[in-house]
């Protein structure tokens, strides 16, 4: 497929974002200026942009406790995602949720759900609201491989079947469930052969590869937005970062990190820009140091912000 | 001795005491646990008796239930506390029923170890204090200890009840140092434990604010109050006689607990108190508990979401005043 060159560079441009704000939080929170704890995206930056980038404007996105990534890939501000991380008023939330609940409806996300699975029936709602509103919008579902083992992903997957839900879920497998690897948490090879049992289509493409999922995440979005039914979307990466803060991934065998460090997708997909003479490495370079710039910029922004008052604590329990 | 090592201590003495009991939960295994709770005991026991889990709560704790019912004694872990929401049916509508449901034919020996409690900005799905939903649900019993002494001599207790036990720790104690007992410590279910004594007005407690209130009673003390302080450690059973003779002696009561405050652990303290001592009260009883809204991720909300020493030292004054 003929791309055009802007938006080829705007998907290497939105990956360096994220890893860009990943490495710099981490280095944060390990000066300890972070409160509460961090599960980062550095590895897994292919499937949020590859996806979102299929997406309008108006389709909502469900996360999970890993939602950095795809809160800038949705849209979200570096300043109101940093402003959140310190838990400051600037936060997309005001700093009550922190990290694991990044999110901002008016862009699109539905606040970052913390329990594994807990995202699944609540996509698949927007899904039916969608559907019953004769809205054409599309719900995707973003989650851990880890996810597909609770209950509540199999009962949430097969009503969006029956019902030809405009949802697409995707499963981000990097092989781990916290700390165990899928082996010993799913006898399938591939987790889209749980599609079978509900009658979907399932897709596993290469997750690294940001055009890749690109093109499997339209056909599904479409396939969605059609009225067709919901696709289970397996993009297959890896983490290269701890799982949460100070993970040292000593349950990553060295073998396996050495050629999932080698397979990460930036790298890749920037090699593979400058091969098809889509753009020179001064362009790369200054992708990179525009998203330094607006980083810095963010972290110099929340960390001046205002903590909330203590008196905020007792708003937004009810309407 | 640490809390975590303790509660480490007595689940490898209990493993190695009888083949019948094993662990189950999510990175248990070889990582150690999410909380480093079960390091070394994979290497020790191997994978027939600490078994890594899917993420797959629901299973886990069912699990449990069909292992005792064959004549196993289980040790389930859950991560954190709040996740308990996607297993309830399993531990209130099964385990805890299924014995009563069946007239009394089993025994369901089985423990579930988790952690709750805030204090460190992880926000409203991993800082709650779920106890009191606990101890509304009778055949379970519910403990809930301060001290690494207490978390080994009470975890292994529980892993030779007959009963079902919901085991909680607390995220911040894991680190608290204290002198435990070596080899067969053991103590009781159902038995609260007076940290302190004093005659001016009683507090009971448990879990991490237990040290909140020993701290407040540093402070009481020095303006005249003797505050005479109950641990309760189990929730279920809960040691009344040790609370009613306290208060008998004191004339005064106050229940600090982090949950929340309505219909809280301290609501139902505060009515068995009034009920049973009521001759001997000086005044209202009074509760200290997390405000009514669920945990905000930012320090200085949490702060003043959770109990703080000062709003134990607020209530004692205005009961002592
Ligand atoms: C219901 C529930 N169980 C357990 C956890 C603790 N936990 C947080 S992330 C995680 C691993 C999730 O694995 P996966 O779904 O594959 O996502 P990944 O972390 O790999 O992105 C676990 C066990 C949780 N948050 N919620
Ligand atoms: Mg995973």
């Amino acid at each position: 497929m003929a791309y055009d060159t802007q938006f080829l560079l705007g998907l290497y441009r939105q990956m360096v974002l994220i890893r860009q704000f990943e490495e710099r939080v981490k280095f944060l929170f390990l000066e300890g200026v972070m409160p509460g704890t961090i599960h980062q995206y550095q590895g897994q930056e292919a499937v949020a942009v590859g996806v979102c980038s299929a997406l309008e404007a108006q389709d909502v996105i469900t996360s999970t406790h890993r939602p950095h990534g795809h809160a800038l890939a949705k849209g979200l501000s570096i300043e109101s995602l940093m402003g959140e991380l310190f838990g400051k008023v600037t936060g997309c939330c005001h700093g009550k949720g922190g990290s694991m609940h990044v999110g901002d409806l008016e862009k699109g996300m539905v606040p970052a759900i913390a329990i594994v699975g807990g995202g699944v029936p609540i996509a698949t709602g927007i899904g039916l609201s969608f559907k019953l509103r004769q809205e054409p919008r599309v719900a995707v579902c973003f989650m851990g491989d880890g996810a597909t083992n609770e209950g509540a992903f199999h009962e949430a997957v097969n009503m969006g079947a029956i019902w030809s839900l405009p949802v697409v879920y995707v499963i981000e497998n990097n092989r781990y469930s916290a700390s165990t690897p899928i082996c010993q948490t799913a006898r399938v090879e591939r987790l889209t052969e749980r599609a079978h049992a509900y009658g979907i289509p399932g897709v596993t493409v290469d997750g690294n590869d940001v055009l890749t999922v690109h093109e499997a995440a339209q056909v599904a979005v479409e396939r969605a937005r059609s009225g067709a039914g919901p696709t289970l979307l397996e993009a297959m990466t890896y983490r290269i970062t701890g799982h949460s803060r100070r993970d040292p991934c000593l349950y990553q065998p060295e073998e396996e990190r050495k050629q999932a460090l080698a397979e990460e997708p930036i790298g890749r997909y920037g090699a593979w820009l400058l091969a098809e003479g889509t753009a020179e490495q001064a362009a790369l370079d200054q992708a990179r140091a525009e998203v330094d710039a607006e980083i810095e910029e963010a972290v110099r922004a929340a960390q001046a912000a205002p903590a909330p008052a203590p008196e905020a604590a007792l708003e937004d329990v009810f309407a | 001795m640490t809390y975590r090592d303790a509660i480490n201590a007595a689940l490898a003495e209990e493993l190695e005491r009888d083949e019948r009991v094993f662990l189950l939960g999510e990175d248990v295994g070889l990582f150690g646990g999410a909380m480093a709770v079960t390091k070394g005991l994979y290497e020790r026991f191997g994978e027939r008796r600490v078994q890594d889990m899917p993420i797959s709560e629901s299973a886990i704790v069912g699990g449990t239930l069909g292992a005792v019912l064959t004549g196993l004694r289980p040790v389930a872990e859950i991560m954190f506390i709040d996740f308990v929401g996607v297993c309830m049916d399993q531990i209130v509508n099964q385990i805890a029923k299924v014995r009563y449901m069946l007239g009394g034919q089993v025994e369901v020996p089985l423990v579930i170890r988790t952690q709750g409690g805030g204090g460190k900005s992880y926000a409203a799905q991993h800082s709650q204090s779920l106890e009191a939903w606990f101890m509304h649900t009778p055949g379970l019993k519910v403990v809930i200890p301060s001290t690494p002494a207490d978390a080994k001599g009470l975890l292994k207790s529980a892993i030779r009840d007959n009963n079902p036990v919901l085991f909680i720790e607390h995220k911040l104690l894991y680190n608290e140092k204290g002198e435990v007992p070596e080899g067969e410590h053991l103590v009781p279910l159902g038995q609260a434990r007076v940290v302190r004594e004093g005659s001016g007005l009683t507090i009971a407690t448990y879990s991490r604010m237990v040290g909140l209130v020993q701290q407040a009673a540093e402070g009481l003390a020095a303006e005249g109050t003797e505050v005479e302080i109950v641990d309760l450690r189990t929730l279920t059973p809960l040691d009344e006689e040790t609370m009613f003779a306290s208060v008998r002696k004191t004339g005064r009561f106050l229940a600090v607990e982090e949950g929340h405050l309505t219909a809280g652990v301290g609501a139902e303290l505060v009515a068995r108190v009034t009920k049973n001592c009521f001759d001997y009260l000086d005044g209202p009883p009074e509760r200290v508990a997390a405000q009514d809204r669920p945990i905000p991720c930012a320090p200085a909300l949490e702060k003043a979401t959770l109990p703080q020493v000062e709003d134990i030292l607020t209530a004692a004054r205005a009961l002592v005043g």
